[in-house]
């Protein structure tokens, strides 16, 4: 080999690239305890890049690495104590001795129906589900999410009927199923939760009137040959109109302003 | 995890600094912005689609002349997973009418219409079912649904920020059925931000004339995909969902129509045959090819799977050497790397430094310049701070904004990036970020019509898979909705296709064989085995450990 690079003045810099983590020089390192084995993985790092650095390959576990999908709960506690800890794996970062495990998929009761039928009467969502009813109030559930959402809250709130309070209550779900995993009463919260959502989004939740005008007028072909003479025109004359659009003032409420050209509403 | 020692050490300088720079900042001074010739030289030299360095020509398939990033043009130019003539295409291993590639949001859309027509699906996905990029979206999903604001203005807005480099059928498909899509969302039960009469909440976004998006709190993406995925699930006796099962090739029939896809099983390695009418492609972008080593915002399957299949069909694609990147992705706390941090952190008059606490550009370039601008500090430069995961990144003075704007300003403007820096113990009111360019999305991807055809008969292409919709620069808010319109298309075309008639003859991987032939004649050596499914993220000193060298045999290993 030739070490004349090795007077090149430019030092090249060693760095992470892509999700590939790396021991940088002096950098510190900690042992974790996965499944029960002892790994050393530099501080800093969240337990799904920590697991990759120990030379896991992830299939199941691993989804958006973002914090938003719900693939990858894990469950830990730390050496000499007992407590219980849940967090997501892309989102937490290792500390020394930590036993950590993931439940990347735990068994829950789905009940299908049709959305179109369902009605927005809390009743068809008990009767979909009556272990809803199993609920004892022991808040495990809310303990266990990592997104901090009030599980037993909207659960009570679905118990007495309340489906807009569910649905906002259980808004930032992921559907990890942390909360099913620690149920004594073996409720499928997110399920539920979901269903909820949807019954309020369609049947409560007031529509928008704008949106159903609009739908008509396109379905009507109001639209189409404006769309194509757009398609057909230079590239001069696209930009021409590009540049004379007037802009809709920022602080107007939606709905409230006209534009003065109103040909091609 | 918060600033260590040694990184607060280093925020000193920027501290040392930023009296003076506030006082330029309130002087209106800034830091001079980039002549037009300036720009071309950075960007031709440090952005990342500009350098031809690792860029190169395709020598086999459609795109044959065309040039594009290595780390693209190498899976382009692949070898299949399996070998042609070993395959046994006369066990077919599932029937079906139509066969979804892909769980996100186009997929599932396609998925829903495809069944609503009455056609048996399936759904092939790689990971979960709605392990996605769609998942992730936060901003919003356009739709002209306000009086004000029409389909006519929402194509204007996409073809001119997209530099008129958009393809037109495609465009006036979008603007066209935007609002229908965002109704068919309503009507499933989505919950969108409304004011109390129902009417939506829409707002602007960066090129829009009109107020014209719609959102689910910043979580719209997420909302989508839950939504739509809980409708399949209600529809099981019409579709199936294989998950952790993607697509390795295309199948087609003797006469070229195609006609199915060879999946596999991550988890137990085994390969099944799928004989299906018509197939959708949906597998999403390319962010996990991380091309130069870029960090990304996208999911952990975002491999570019769907192009490299259709790619060895036939299919072409256009707008892919386009890839936005976006300046200021986190680079520190490691669980926040690659997501975004918005361009209002700079447009509120934040400076991005470098390690000595210095200004080294604009900080409102064009995305493209800034990105390129971030990236000639860090890496030729040399002034880029190293993070304890070893990455690199600048300084991003967030605290600027409480000093320009008063006290509370960065809470009140910022409230979703003050929390999630909260969370790992960093206070952005008073500390600054650590930004570095990251990868975002894929603007081009295989061609398609208005109706969401290729130019082979019986398959579709919907969603980020595709290109031209963007051109070469997408607006925000225009992907989500171009999986649900072109999705929806794709699904609705390919039932109304198999009611026409469809007779599959005999299976065929020929076209695997005649292109892996073309390789072979061109002299391409050493061709990638692809699609490559997941990313890879072992160290090289786990692959050193793995002894790959002094194995008796690799593949029983894996
Ligand atoms: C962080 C982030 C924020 C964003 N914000 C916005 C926004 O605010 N507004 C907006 O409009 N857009 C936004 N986008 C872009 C938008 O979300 C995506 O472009 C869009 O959702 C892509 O949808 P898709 O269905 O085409 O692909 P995806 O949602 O990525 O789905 C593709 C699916 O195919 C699967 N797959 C991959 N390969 C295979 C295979 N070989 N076989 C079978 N299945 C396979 C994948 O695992 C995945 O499930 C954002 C993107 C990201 C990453
Ligand atoms: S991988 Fe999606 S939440 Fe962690």
């Amino acid at each position: 080999m030739c070490d004349a690079d090795n007077t090149t003045t430019k030092k090249t810099i060693r760095v992470a690239t892509g999700d590939r983590a790396i021991l940088p020089e002096g950098a510190k390192t900690i042992p974790i305890y996965i499944m029960g084995k002892k790994y050393d993985v530099p501080e800093t790092l969240t337990i799904m890049k920590a697991m990759e650095f120990a030379g896991f390959k992830f299939l199941r576990g691993a989804g958006c690495r973002g914090g938003i999908c719900g693939a990858c709960p894990t469950v830990y506690r730390m050496a000499g104590d007992y407590k219980l800890h849940y967090g997501l794996a892309c989102q937490t970062v290792v500390e020394a001795n930590m036993y950590l495990a993931q439940i990347p998929f735990f068994p829950a009761n789905r009940a299908e129906y049709n959305i179109e039928e369902i009605g927005g009467a809390a009743e068809a969502i008990h009767a979909l589900y009556p272990e809803l009813f199993r609920c004892v109030a022991c808040n495990l559930c809310t303990k266990a999410c990592p997104m901090d959402v009030d599980v037993l809250g909207y659960i009570s709130a679905l118990k007495q009927g309340n489906i807009k309070k569910a649905a906002q209550l259980s808004f930032d779900c992921i559907q990890c199923g942390l909360c099913a995993s620690r149920c004594m009463g073996e409720i499928p919260q997110y399920h539920i939760a979901q269903l909820a959502r949807r019954v309020y989004g369609r049947y409560i939740q007031p529509r928008a009137e704008h949106l159903a005008k609009r739908v008509e007028e396109i379905e009507s072909g109001k639209y189409d040959a404006m769309l194509q003479d757009l398609s057909a025109m230079s590239k001069e004359e696209l930009e021409k109109c590009y540049v004379e659009r007037e802009r809709e003032p920022d602080m107007t409420a939606p709905g409230a302003w006209q534009p003065k050209e109103t040909r091609y509403l | 995890m918060a600033y260590t020692p040694e990184m607060k050490e280093l925020i000193k300088r920027v501290e040392a600094t930023r009296p003076e720079r506030l006082a330029r900042a309130r002087r209106g001074e800034n830091y001079p912005a980039l002549t037009m010739a300036e720009r071309e030289e950075v960007l031709s030299k440090y952005h990342p689609d500009y350098q031809s360095d690792a860029k190169r020509t395709v020598q086999v398939g459609p795109n044959k002349g065309d040039t594009f990033q290595e780390g693209v043009a190498r899976l382009l130019e692949s070898r299949s997973i399996v070998r042609p003539d070993k395959v046994n295409l006369s066990t077919v291993d599932f029937d079906t009418d139509v066969l979804v590639l892909g769980g996100g949001g186009a997929g599932t859309s396609a998925a829903i219409m495809a069944s609503q027509g009455g056609c048996r699906v399936i759904i092939a996905t790689k990971l979960r079912h709605g392990d996605s990029n769609t998942i992730m979206a936060e901003g919003g999903i356009q739709g002209a649904t306000q009086e004000c604001d029409s389909p006519y203005y929402h194509y204007l807005d996409t073809i001119g920020g997209g530099h008129f480099t958009n393809q037109r059928d495609l465009v006036a498909a979008l603007a066209h059925d935007a609002p229908l899509s965002i109704a068919w969302l309503e009507s499933l039960g989505m919950i969108f931000n409304k004011l109390p009469d129902g009417r939506m909440d829409s707002r602007h976004f960066g090129g829009s004339s009109r107020k014209r998006m719609q959102s689910a709190g910043d979580m719209t993406g997420a909302e989508i995909m839950r939504v739509i995925r809980d409708e399949v699930r209600n529809r099981s006796n019409l579709i199936t969902t294989l998950e952790f099962h993607p697509a390795v090739e295309l199948l087609l029939d003797e006469e070229g129509k195609c006609a199915g896809a060879i999946l596999m099983n991550m988890e137990t390695r085994e390969f099944s045959i799928v004989r299906a009418k018509a197939v959708v492609i949906a597998t999403g972008g390319f962010g996990r090819l991380h091309i130069k080593g870029f960090a990304t915002t996208n999911h952990y399957g975002a491999t570019m799977d769907g192009v490299v299949m259709a790619y060895r069909a036939g299919v072409g694609n256009k707008c892919l050497h386009s890839t936005q990147y976006h300046p200021t992705g986190v680079a520190y706390p490691e669980q926040n790397v690659g997501l975004l941090i918005t361009e209002k952190v700079r447009g509120l008059g934040a400076h991005v430094l470098n390690i000595d606490g210095e200004q080294f550009c604009f900080p409102l370039e064009p995305r493209d310049v800034e990105s390129a601008e971030l990236i000639r500090e860090a890496m030729d430069v040399g002034k880029g701070i190293i993070t304890p995961t070893g990455r690199v990144g600048l300084w991003l003075d967030s605290p600027m904004i409480e000093e320009l704007h008063g006290p509370g300003t960065v809470k009140k403007e910022l409230p979703a990036k003050f929390i999630q820096f909260e969370r790992h113990g960093i206070d952005i009111s008073k500390e600054p970020m650590l930004v570095y360019p990251t990868l975002h999305y894929q603007n081009g991807g295989i061609n398609v019509n208005g109706d969401s055809e290729t130019i082979i008969p019986g398959l579709y292409g919907a969603g980020e898979a595709i290109g031209g919709v963007h051109g070469e620069n997408r607006l925000m808010g225009n992907s989500l909705q171009d999986i649900i319109t072109f999705g929806r298309r794709a699904g609705r075309n390919a039932a109304s296709y198999i009611q026409g008639g469809v007779t599959l003859k005999g299976l065929t991987l020929d076209h695997v064989v005649k292109f892996e032939k073309e390789l072979a004649e061109a002299g391409i050596e050493d061709p990638a085995i692809a699609p490559i499914l997941l990313p890879d993220y072992a160290t090289e000193e786990v692959v050193e450990r793995r002894w790959t060298e002094a194995l008796t045999d690799r593949a029983a290993l894996r």
